[in-house]
């Protein structure tokens, strides 16, 4: 059961005020996936305290950092029921977990941070998980899309 | 933003590794536990020798990714755990 707005709005703002943008349909979610060029990262965000209270600072603290994804969304699990059950499908093989960070090089899933990994962390180590994914991933140059010359 | 979970152990709302003493390794979100259970959520259990894994390399898959779900809620009698340990500590595969 969804929380009241008025309790989630400062996370949703936590992340929106960072520059991400908010999916809150699973329009959204296809329109946002539906761009494969370059590197995407997409949060999925939390109201559970036991992690989501690193991942956003940790997400803020990484887009800091020089290089970064080309795109930016999130969707909020457990509130945005159905966009977080549409983004799901684009990872549809990683078990769900929220919080958790995916991110995405030329449309395919390239890095995955579960729920596991951000409890227990501080932000500053989320901060840094992310920030050598953006090094080795978001630097990279996309790769050709199969079947073209 | 705090936790909405007073009352609770210190391993409340982390993904946990409980292994037994028999076959039988649980991997799921702690809920509470204390001298008589741990009480586990959104729960995924293997058995040594399942799927041709044994009970560390079905933790190290783990580890990476998480688990599916098998069971909303397992309480194990603390008589039967060999270890509790948090997930995100283990090395993944």
């Amino acid at each position: 059961m969804p929380y009241p707005e008025l309790m989630v709005k400062p996370m949703r703002d936590e992340l929106v005020m960072a520059g991400i943008e908010e999916l809150r349909t699973p329009e959204q979610v296809d329109a946002f996936m539906a761009e494969k060029e370059g590197s995407a990262l997409l949060v999925i965000n939390s109201v559970c305290g036991c992690a989501a209270g690193q991942a956003r600072p940790g997400v803020r603290a990484a887009l800091e950092h020089s290089v970064r994804p080309d795109r930016l969304a999130t969707v909020f699990a457990g509130q945005d029921v159905e966009a977080a059950a549409r983004a799901r499908q684009y990872f549809a093989d990683v078990p769900p977990s929220s919080p958790s960070l995916a991110l995405f090089k030329g449309g395919e899933l390239a890095y995955f941070v579960p729920r596991h990994r951000i409890e227990n962390r501080s932000a500053q180590e989320v901060a840094a998980d992310l920030v050598a994914a953006f090094d080795r991933i978001c630097a990279a140059p996309t790769p050709p899309a199969v079947g073209t010359a | 933003m705090g936790t909405f979970h007073q009352g609770k152990s210190a391993l409340h709302g982390i993904t946990v590794v409980v292994d037994t003493t028999g076959a039988e390794i649980f991997v799921g979100r702690c809920d509470d536990e204390d001298e008589r259970s741990v009480i586990l959520l959104d729960v995924d259990v293997h058995r040594e020798g399942d799927g041709g894994r044994s009970k560390a390399e079905y933790v190290a898959r783990a580890a990476r990714v998480g688990v599916w779900k098998k069971h909303d809620r397992v309480v194990i009698p603390r008589g039967q755990v060999a270890s509790v340990r948090p997930l995100g500590e283990v090395a993944p595969a």
